[in-house]
């Protein structure tokens, strides 16, 4: 079977412009997310809190929990539904666990007094305090700046460093998107959605280098046709490995996103939108800053 | 059959056989003879698939310090007296600072003396005489503190194995962190609330005497005299069980800790049927409490146990024999634990739970359960893409795959790493990019077969063109998943893990396997046409 044929020959290079205007659209809205929701929605790995799992026997619903819970057991707290499970909830609150008495002995008393005894089960609790939600949001930014340093010396040691800028310009294309798609849904931004970013940032390379790799290659073949068309040549070329394995990942992520339950949901949903994204910018952004490059120094010289 | 056909198969063949014979005491558990199973452990499930406990504790260092300073305290007031130096008051100041106030010079020098010659890790800092007196200062170096910092961390984590080792988990894991911090994992536990009650409990067993002559009242409205605090005693009363707390005024300094601890055990008061906690010191505990005991006598000393007073009885007679017991209305429970901390060791200072993550065990079940539906519907799906878009070649591809999986399993086995949710996701993700080496390889063999080459040469070129391209690609995925290892925790490094054993193998099966069956079918069966 064949879904793209050999002699396909997209003007994706003629496109760029409105890749472009598309790309800077998508940025802008996630900003505009962004700043509209005060920043972005950490987690309580990053932001410091509690978040707590709980299973109830009988129905019930967000508001009844919190008015439990709000104020006599805690300042504030966000009540939740998760996932698709009718009766189990994520509680969230600032407070932390730091005196030994156990704000989960407390909350549980609470619960079962309400629903009886037995009938409330606890999941999960994540309890993270200040500091160590300081020290893990500046180790998650330093892996994300070191993945992309270790990332560009290699591209730069294996292909020319105008290569290493556009796969760079690239990933942060789509850090800068999916980052945004998180304040746009508000999903929350934890250790796992970091590792996803990281992954992305991986994914999204591997199909910039594939691209890259082929220009590299037929560089020699057409060396008089001028970049543009190299660089049009050289997409059209990997298309259809382009589109196979973007689709193959994608279904395997669609997979991890229904059915991996609701803990690592978000982690599936930063996956989703980084492979989409990466696959695109692979196509119209890493390539379109090579060619800018060149038209930059061709000016200079 | 060429030779280098057979050295590959069996290769391949090796491998595959280590990898299901490592992997066989996962899925057969207790069914395989003791030496099979000891050569390969099963994989092991990270804290958020199999339930348990993460716990990050701070140890509060300085409070070890001035701990540590109490004691020099105490130890000067003796040599003081027994040196006939008339002095007037021996003090510590903040958490780091001792005085000596005498009330001449001569005195002064004395003092400097015996500092000197006793506790030469203490260094005099000159500061202006007050009120006529003669203020004696002295205080720890840095490299002194910072040796008891770190010893109070030692302490701490060796204290924390043994109330770990009094609570029965199998594979505990604890673990010193930068920043004076303590990291103890508990798989499956039973009572989360229990282990931290336990853990967490400094234990920190103090005897101080009671300053008689302070207003309580005004101490409840926070006027104390300096170098007292107002603690509270605390009461059960037997038949109600009501708690009633009482105000006691002691002094700051502690006379005795708990760790000049040999043993403690509960007893029953046989008067009152009522457990205590029957203690005995080591030898420089004994004698410490002997001469205490001597010095104070028709006094009342406070036992305190982590800043609540139990009792405070009166000191009778000197106590000579190193023995002293805790009473003060306990449950027999609240007995046996205190028990237990004693013996185990008290903390050289309190912690903090800075980080506690506990992951019931129904949920990990549901997530081992949600975590292999979305591999296997992952996979099946690619399986199926691959069959429909290349065909006989799909065929290879698959089969690759499937060996993939194979080996991420066995070598997570062999390398003991940890399978956690997000490391699921890994192998999830690696499926999908697996397939990408084969799909790079087919789509250069296509393109080959196009240009009207033949099967063998298509083959030999599509390979050779695509080695590099898979190569660049997947390093870059490998450095991402690299310092992810180096900075991420638990479920993350979990993730990091998967990822890069999963591009590594990918890169054995994809390129080596897939080479393979293709050799053979060409080279052996003589196939002249591929289906791709």
């Amino acid at each position: 079977m064949e879904l793209i044929k050999p002699d396909v020959n997209i003007d994706f290079i003629g496109k760029r412009r409105y890749a472009a205007v598309v790309s800077v659209v998508l940025i802008l809205v996630g900003l505009a997310a962004l700043i509209v929701r005060g920043g972005p929605n950490y987690g309580v790995d990053f932001a410091g809190g509690t978040v707590v799992q709980v299973r109830f026997d009988v129905p019930t619903d967000a508001a009844a929990i919190k008015e439990i819970l709000v104020p006599e057991v805690l300042a504030s707290a966000m009540v939740q539904r998760f996932g698709d499970e009718q009766s189990e909830f994520l509680i969230r609150a600032e407070e932390t666990d730091d005196g030994l008495q156990g704000l989960r002995t407390v909350l549980m008393q609470k619960l079962e007094e309400k629903y009886g005894a037995g009938s409330v089960e606890l999941r999960r609790i994540e309890m993270v305090g200040p500091q160590v939600g300081k020290d893990l949001r500046k180790k998650g930014l330093l892996a994300v700046v070191y993945a992309m340093i270790g990332i560009l010396a290699y591209i730069s040691w294996r292909f020319e460093l105008r290569f290493a800028v556009g796969a760079i310009i690239a990933l942060i294309h789509d850090v800068l998107i999916t980052f945004g798609a998180f304040s746009l849904f508000d999903k929350e931004i934890g250790l796992p959605v970091v590792a996803a970013f990281l992954a992305i940032v991986g994914y999204s390379l591997n199909d910039t280098i594939i691209i890259y790799d082929r220009i590299r290659e037929n560089r020699g073949r057409y060396h008089d046709k001028g970049l543009p068309f190299l660089i049009n040549r050289s997409i059209n070329d990997t298309l259809s490995r382009t589109i196979l394995t973007s689709t193959t990942t994608l279904l395997v992520v669609l997979a991890l996103f229904i059915f991996g339950g609701g803990v690592i949901h978000d982690f599936a949903f930063a996956l989703l939108i980084g492979i989409i994204v990466g696959t695109y910018s692979s196509i119209f952004i890493a390539s379109s800053v090579l060619l800018l490059w060149d038209k930059v120094s061709v000016k200079k010289a | 059959m060429t030779n280098s056909i057979k050295l590959r198969g069996v290769l391949v063949l090796f491998c595959l056989l280590v990898a299901l014979a490592s992997l066989a005491p996962t899925v057969m558990k207790d069914r395989l003879p003791m030496w099979w199973q000891s050569l390969f452990d099963p994989i092991h499930l990270g804290l958020d698939l199999q339930g348990g406990m993460h716990l990050v504790l701070g140890v509060e260092v300085e409070e070890a310090v001035a701990s540590r300073l109490d004691s020099i305290v105490e130890e000067t007031e003796t040599l003081l007296n027994e040196r006939d130096i008339i002095f007037k008051a021996v003090d510590r100041f903040d958490a780091e600072r001792l005085k000596v106030t005498v009330y001449d010079a001569e005195a002064g020098k004395e003092v400097d003396a015996l500092m000197r010659e006793y506790f030469p890790s203490l260094e005099p800092m000159t500061i202006a005489a007050a009120s006529g007196y003669i203020e004696k200062n002295y205080r720890f170096g840095d490299k002194e503190i910072a040796q008891i910092e770190d010893f109070a961390v030692r302490q701490a984590l060796e204290t924390m194995r043994n109330r770990v080792d009094q609570f029965g988990v199998s594979e505990p894991v604890i673990q010193r962190q930068s920043d004076n911090r303590i990291l103890i994992q508990l798989p499956g536990v039973k009572d989360p609330q229990r282990a931290i009650d336990l853990l967490g409990k400094t234990a920190q067993l103090q005897f101080k005497m009671v300053v008689e002559d302070a207003d309580v009242e005004a101490a409840k409205a926070g006027v104390l005299k300096p170098g007292t605090s107002l603690l509270y005693e605390r009461n059960v009363d037997a038949r109600t069980g009501q708690v009633t707390e009482r105000p006691i005024v002691v002094s700051d300094r502690a006379s005795l800790t708990g760790d000049l601890l040999a043993d403690a055990q509960v007893r029953i008061d046989t008067r009152y049927n009522e457990p205590y906690v029957a203690i005995d010191f080591n030898a420089a505990g004994a004698q410490r409490f002997d001469q205490i005991t001597a010095a104070n006598v028709g006094k009342r000393m406070a036992i305190v146990l982590d800043g609540t007073v139990y009792s405070a009885p009166v000191i009778r007679e000197r106590i000579s024999g190193g023995s002293a017991q805790i009473s003060g209305s306990f449950s027999e429970q609240e007995a046996t634990d205190l028990a237990i901390v004693l013996r185990a060791g008290s903390l050289p200072a309190p912690v903090n739970i800075l980080e506690n993550r506990t992951v019931g065990p129904s949920l990990g079940h549901d997530s081992i359960e949600q975590g292999i539906n979305s591999v296997l519907i992952g996979a099946v799906l690619v399986v199926v893409m691959m069959l429909v878009y290349y065909r006989g070649a799909g065929v290879v591809a698959n089969i690759a795959l499937i060996l993939n999986m194979v080996f991420i399993m066995a070598l997570l086995g062999m390398f003991k790493a940890t399978l956690t949710l997000p490391g699921i996701a890994g192998i999830v993700l690696t499926v999908g990019m697996a397939i990408d080496a084969n799909v790079l390889i087919f789509e250069r063999i296509r393109e080959e077969l196009r240009n009207g080459k033949s099967a063998r040469i298509a083959i030999d070129s599509g390979y050779a063109k695509a080695f590099i391209t898979i190569v660049d690609a997947n390093v870059t995925t490998l450095i991402a998943a690299l310092v992810l290892f180096q900075f991420g925790t638990g479920p993350v490094k979990g993730f990091a893990v998967t990822l890069s054993v999963g591009i590594l193998a990918s890169m054995f099966t994809a390129i080596f396997v897939s080479r393979l069956i293709f050799d053979f079918f060409l080279d052996v069966r003589g196939v002249r046409k591929i289906s791709i």
